[in-house]
């Protein structure tokens, strides 16, 4: 292969809300089955990149257990593999990761290291499938010193979270606007790059020099003019799940036929940790409509328009409505709960009442779980 | 130097006939069972489970599943560097080159492989039982009592007793004596098939029967150690345990899991069932389903209504499909308006619209009336079931069905259709 890996899993932000507490943005459990980081590191090895490094800051013991091994992914190879870097100390060091720039940057050894010509960036929050090869081809052959995977985002969405980009009729990046106050147009940047190995190297550490740690503020932005760096635009599946909204709208996409077929029945596959755990289970009682529901569970109530994750319980005569139920959750008997997403691990007690008025609501309930 | 203290021999060789179509083209221990699980996914998971970390499978008839799915042994944790999991089927030698010819056989054919673990204890078990059990726990007891042959034995009703092998023990439960099959028998603890043997014993007792046609375990290599004056015990065994060998008993296993609180429980965080998953998705359940008192494997898409049933990963169940009682394996399509009840549906099964299977009264299988009975339709892996037609009870289809096999679009109670030879 042409390209090493690179997948930025550090950040975290306010607009996760309670969700952030447990977790890395990129450890979101997503579609019932999958955690956000899946999709980029299913993309890596269906794209045949052996190679692949996850830089991790901020609360990363839940995707440390994820990753814990590095088979589900195929990437038990003696030949290249997974790394996960997490800020260490140095001689020379002693900083946490300052930004994205910064965090290469204290690994610049994995790049020095290895041989391939190119590296593949991407972010550990997008949900999407992509051979990157297609991108790489294409970045070779506008002799691009970067490339941007770019997405045109409906225009009735708030792109300002995103880096917001404007191509030429050559697709030549003319404008580069990190999270702009008032976006100029709907194109927002993927959080997917395509460089050169050794223009990296160049770019970072310059920027080093330069006491700069961002990769898109302080390079691409920085460099929109001086470099050649070019939009991929792309038309199938992308999503950033980085806000409770766009979470709770992107887990709601797969309730849709053509998402799911998408994703889980055309090639190439998205893979993720198997957890062992039994077929799902209905007892009488059970009512689902339009629901995604996930291994282990054991449904004894009403679902309606839900996600449910991993191993589940839903008590009887409970109604579940438009709602997250995230890995292992336990809901006591007659339980009413409309527009909100269940923080995993939660336990619901039996009568209570959570409805989400008017956005969607975050259930943290930190019971105590009495197991038999 | 390699040293284990006991590795296990699993013989999953056998063909399993009485399961009918189901094993026409795979051994027994690859029939699923649960939704998601083989059956061999179960002595497998003991294992590793009972800490048991060197396992060799012994394999001959229709090997291929059981191949693919262990694998190096993954998801069972059985992929070591030094044991783990190895397939061992029937080889060439220089000289007396057989298959296996019986449990005793196949294990004495492969003595070396043992014998490179260095082992103190083997572990022979079969794989066409469902059960959750510590062989460590039976280990114990083996060394406790100084033993030298461990027969694992569990209490069964009198009157079920003729169907077994019966061990007649004393207070101590020393082995005394033991009956096969016997019309009236002297004791109720049935021998479950699984034996732990003293190695040097084990070694010694293939050695000396070697020459004996189609040895067997029951019938001459534990005659053979009574004989000699060894100690051999009877391991009582009160869990759940159930040989799925027909076609009635594997449908009867297989619905006990849907009850509230299943007597073998798969839910429970002790003990865990693993088994290869190639299908990870959730299940989708759309507005119009019903689902009530079933289990349903990953990644299958429900539209129709599922009572009382085990359904299996990546099925479809099409709008305003009703199925009753059945058990739906891996990646099998049932179109809409279909009626399934009572159906055993193996993997891969294209079922077209409007089927109605299991219809009208029972009639005793024209075929293989001790197979196919209770009323249950079985359907053979691959098949293709046309749509529109109607299908009697203790009937069974195989092959790529089309709509003129169907007299008058249907098959009556009784009938088998198998259309062999036009696959592949």
């Amino acid at each position: 292969m042409r390209a090493i890996g690179i997948i930025l899993a550090g950040g975290n932000n306010h607009r996760m809300k309670e969700l952030s507490q447990k977790r890395a943005i990129a450890a979101m459990p997503v579609a019932g089955s999958y955690r956000s980081i899946d999709f980029a590191l299913s993309n890596m090895t269906n794209s045949h990149v052996q190679k692949v490094g996850v830089f991790t800051q901020y609360n990363a013991r839940s995707l440390n257990e994820h990753l814990s091994s590095s088979k589900w992914w195929d990437f038990g190879r003696k030949q290249g593999g997974l790394y996960v870097f997490t800020p260490t100390m140095t001689a020379e060091n002693s900083y946490w990761y300052r930004g994205t720039a910064d965090a290469i940057y204290q690994n610049l050894s994995f790049l020095r290291n290895s041989h391939e010509p190119y590296v593949i960036i991407a972010s550990g929050d997008g949900v999407y499938k992509m051979d990157y090869n297609k991108v790489l081809e294409y970045h070779i052959s506008k002799k691009a010193d970067v490339t941007v995977v770019c997405k045109d985002m409906d225009p009735h969405e708030n792109v300002e979270r995103y880096g917001i980009l404007k191509m030429n009729e050559e697709s030549r990046i003319e404008d580069f606007e990190e999270k702009p106050v008032v976006a100029k147009t709907n194109t927002v940047s993927c959080g997917i790059y395509v460089i050169r190995r050794r223009q990296l190297i160049e770019l970072i550490e310059k920027s080093a020099e330069e006491d700069r740690y961002d990769f898109v503020r302080d390079i691409l932005v920085r460099y929109k003019n001086l470099k050649r760096i070019y939009g991929y635009k792309i038309k199938e599946y992308w999503r950033n799940i980085a806000t409770v909204e766009d979470y709770f709208r992107t887990n709601m996409d797969f309730l849709k036929p053509d998402v799911r077929d998408y994703f889980f029945r055309q090639y190439p596959d998205v893979y993720s940790k198997v957890d062992d755990l039994p077929p799902a289970k209905y007892n009488v009682g059970a009512n689902i409509r339009n629901s995604l529901i996930s291994s282990g569970c054991i449904v004894n109530g009403t679902v309606e328009d839900s996600v449910v994750f991993k191993k589940a319980f839903i008590g009887n005569n409970c109604y579940i409505k438009n709602s997250i139920i995230l890995n292992d959750v336990y809901i006591g008997d007659n339980t009413h709960i409309e527009n909100c997403i269940v923080e995993s691990r939660d336990t619901i007690r039996a009568n209570s009442y959570h409805k989400g008025e008017d956005g969607i609501k975050i259930v943290m309930e930190k019971n105590e779980r009495y197991v038999l | 130097m390699i040293k284990k203290e006991m590795i296990a021999m699993l013989l999953a060789g056998g063909q399993g006939s009485r399961l009918g179509v189901l094993t026409t083209k795979v051994a027994k221990p690859a029939v699923s069972f649960g939704g998601k699980y083989r059956i061999i996914d179960f002595p497998l998971s003991n294992c590793i489970n009972s800490g048991i970390d060197t396992v060799g499978v012994l394999t001959q008839y229709q090997p291929l599943r059981l191949n693919t799915h262990i694998g190096i042994g993954i998801p069972w944790d059985l992929d070591r560097n030094i044991g783990g999991v190895t397939i061992l089927p029937p080889f060439e030698k220089s000289v007396n080159s057989e298959w296996y010819t019986g449990t005793a056989n196949a294990i004495y054919q492969n003595i070396e492989y043992m014998e490179s673990f260095n082992p103190d204890y083997v572990l022979i078990l079969s794989g066409d039982h469902i059960y959750k059990m510590d062989y460590e726990v039976m280990l114990d007891f083996h060394k406790q009592n100084d033993a030298v042959v461990t027969i694992a034995a569990m209490p069964v009703p009198f009157e079920e007793a003729k169907r077994f092998g019966i061990l007649i023990t004393d207070e101590n439960r020393k082995i005394v004596d033991f009956e096969e099959k016997p019309e009236n028998p002297r004791s109720n603890l049935a021998s479950m098939g699984i034996y732990i043997f003293s190695w040097k014993v084990l070694r010694e007792a293939l050695i000396a029967n070697a020459n004996q046609p189609n040895l067997d375990f029951g019938k001459h290599i534990i005659p053979h150690c009574h004989e000699a004056g060894q100690r051999l015990f009877a391991y009582e065994y009160n869990g759940y345990w159930k040989d799925v060998g027909t076609l009635n008993s594997y449908w009867e296993a297989n619905m006990e899991l849907v009850d509230i609180i299943p007597e073998f429980n798969l839910y429970e965080e002790y003990w865990r069932i693993y088994t290869k998953s190639n299908t990870l998705p959730p299940q989708y359940i759309s507005s119009e389903s019903v689902v009530e008192k079933s289990i349903i494997g990953e990644g299958s898409d429900i539209c129709g209504k599922v009572y009382n049933s085990v359904i299996g990963c990546g099925v479809h169940i099409g709008k305003d499909t009703v199925v009753r009682d059945s058990i739906i394996m891996n990646e099998t399509s049932i179109g809409e308006g279909c009626t399934i009840e009572k159906g055993i549906i193996a993997e891969n099964v294209v079922i077209g619209d409007h089927v109605h299977l299991g219809a009208g009264q029972e009639a005793e299988n024209e075929t293989d009336p001790h197979i196919y009975n209770n009323g249950i339709v079985t359907v053979g892996e691959r098949s293709t079931v046309p749509g529109g037609v109607t299908v009697g009870k203790n009937t069974v289809i195989s092959g790529k069905t089309v709509l003129e096999d169907y007299p008058d679009g249907q098959i009556v109670s009784g009938k088998t259709l198998i259309k062999a030879g036009e696959e592949r």
